[in-house]
């Protein structure tokens, strides 16, 4: 039986980590991802969950004690955000390597400098390459959601990849949903408990992380890849499972109003909440838009999204981040790469938005609309490249 | 080993990990050498110097007179280096 209760974000967040029965929690605070743990914090103060919660020095530590105790087997999360994350950056790596599954909410917040605590995406498209899922979601209901997915995900022993959880700061970490949640006897059937692929025994001794030069190195990233590559079927497996227990249907990418859109906007996390909307109103005025939002960006969903620009004319697409100085910004460097490899011509150009949590307002998103059909009409694209809601 | 004995990543244990215990003995680092110490035997005197200040105790004591072990001499040269005799030369590897 299903509950709705009044969570923010990060609440959703620490709730869905509190019924996953998680063992250990290693996290250093963060605006704005503070009281994600801080909540948790307290279900451990109140004795609510058996969680070994340590208090780091700096997240850095963080991730570094994530790894120590994933490797024991222990379900592990942690949460961090912007220069946070930046700091974790090098164990990012050694947890995906070594093949530690832990899940991490990142609440998406620029990186320095100037110093700013608002949102983009720049935290988590700086460790974009890190080797982690990645999956982006529009509310506190999908971080729910997802996080409960994501243990099952990254514990599945085809998988054991660790996966972040990223939600937007402020706009989802900060407000108030009505969100659904299951009951505890429900989550722990459907995530059930982590059954350990490599075990640290005794009796048994192995070594982790040892050096490996020139002769083993490429062949363990090689198969780090083909983790990342075998990912989606567990992913899909996981996704169907959720559906049938809540009916709620995830999938890679969220496709809205696409069946007969002429243009299309794609874009990550909360924007993509806005852009439905303003689609709908301007489907009322005969405007043929639709919206595509990947919840997965790692692994790249690219068949999926082929799948779904198969007949429009031009595509938006939509980055809260950008890559100073490269062509486009992450997203549409990833959108293009994929239009090019499968030989597929479509008018495409990049907005850079949102930058330091600078808002997209329903207008914005509309003119942007308005272009992809000019572009979708003409077949010329003036502009690949443009910052919209910057002076 | 050469490269293509060597097992890839289809065989190979997950993440990396060791499976056994001291099998830093398997590891040959003697591949890493690019000068070969020699050690003339007529001119050694087994003072032993060479044995104290091989890094990758690498020099093996005989009865008489010491020898290297080449499959973990890395060739540093220290030992050459050191001998007070110069009995030992270090010759370029040609694999
Ligand atoms: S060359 Fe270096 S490693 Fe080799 S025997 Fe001499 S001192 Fe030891
Ligand atoms: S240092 Fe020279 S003389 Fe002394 S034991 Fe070694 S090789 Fe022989």
């Amino acid at each position: 039986m299903s509950r709705i209760l009044g969570l923010t974000g990060n609440g959703a967040v620490a709730y869905a980590v509190k019924q996953c029965e998680v063992d250990v929690v290693a996290a250093y605070p963060i605006t704005p991802q503070t009281l994600i743990v801080e909540e948790f914090s307290e279900f451990v103060h109140n004795g609510e969950v058996h969680t070994e919660f340590v208090c780091v020095e700096s997240e850095h530590s963080a991730m570094s004690a994530c790894v120590g105790a994933s490797l024991t087997g222990a379900r592990v999360f942690t949460a961090t955000a912007s220069q946070g994350l930046a700091l974790m950056h090098e164990i990012l790596y050694i947890a995906s390597t070594l093949r530690c599954p832990i899940v991490m909410g990142v609440v998406n917040r620029t990186l320095s400098a100037p110093i700013n605590i608002h949102c983009d995406h720049s935290d988590m498209m700086g460790s974009r390459d890190c080797g982690w899922i990645q999956v982006y979601v529009e509310n506190a209901q999908e971080a729910y959601d997802w996080v409960l997915q994501a243990f099952r995900i990254a514990e599945s022993p085809e998988v054991l990849l660790p996966v972040t959880v990223n939600l937007d700061g402020f706009i989802l970490s900060h407000s108030l949903e009505g969100v659904e949640v299951l009951d505890d006897e429900e989550v722990r059937s459907f995530v059930s408990t982590r059954k350990p692929v490599i075990t640290i025994d005794p009796n048994k001794p192995i070594t982790v992380g040892p050096i490996c030069f020139t002769d083993f190195y490429f062949e363990t990233k090689r198969q780090h890849v083909e983790a990342m590559n075998q990912s989606p079927k567990t992913i899909n497996e996981v996704n169907g499972e959720f559906a049938e227990l809540t009916g709620r249907r995830y999938n890679f990418i969220e496709t809205y109003m696409m069946e007969d859109a002429e243009a299309a906007i794609i874009c990550l996390g909360s924007t993509a909440g806005t852009a439905k909307a303003v689609a709908k109103r301007m489907r009322g005025r005969g405007k043929k838009v639709g919206v595509i939002k990947p919840w997965v960006y790692r692994p790249f969903p690219a068949e999926q999204i082929l799948k779904s620009v198969e007949n429009i004319g031009s595509l938006a697409v939509l980055d809260r981040a950008c890559s100073v100085g490269a062509p486009y910004g992450p997203l549409c460097s990833d959108i293009a790469a994929v239009l090019y490899k499968e030989n597929v011509k479509l008018n495409i150009f990049n907005v850079i938005y949102g930058l330091g949590g600078r808002d997209i307002t329903p207008l914005d998103i509309e003119a942007i609309f308005n272009e992809a059909l000019e572009v979708a009409e003409t077949g010329v694209v003036k502009e690949p490249l443009k910052f919209v809601g910057v002076r | 080993m050469s490269e293509e004995q060597k097992p890839g990543w289809r065989s190979i244990p997950i993440a990396g990990i060791i499976t056994e215990p001291g099998s830093a003995m398997k590891y040959k680092t003697g591949d890493w050498r690019a000068y070969r110490p020699i050690i003339d035997e007529e001119k050694c005197v087994n003072c032993l110097l060479c044995w104290i200040y091989c890094p990758d105790a690498a020099i093996k004591r005989g009865e008489e007179k010491v020898s290297v072990d080449y499959e973990y001499c890395k060739g540093c040269g220290i030992c050459a280096n050191e001998c007070p005799v110069g009995a030992i030369k270090m010759v370029e590897e040609r694999r």
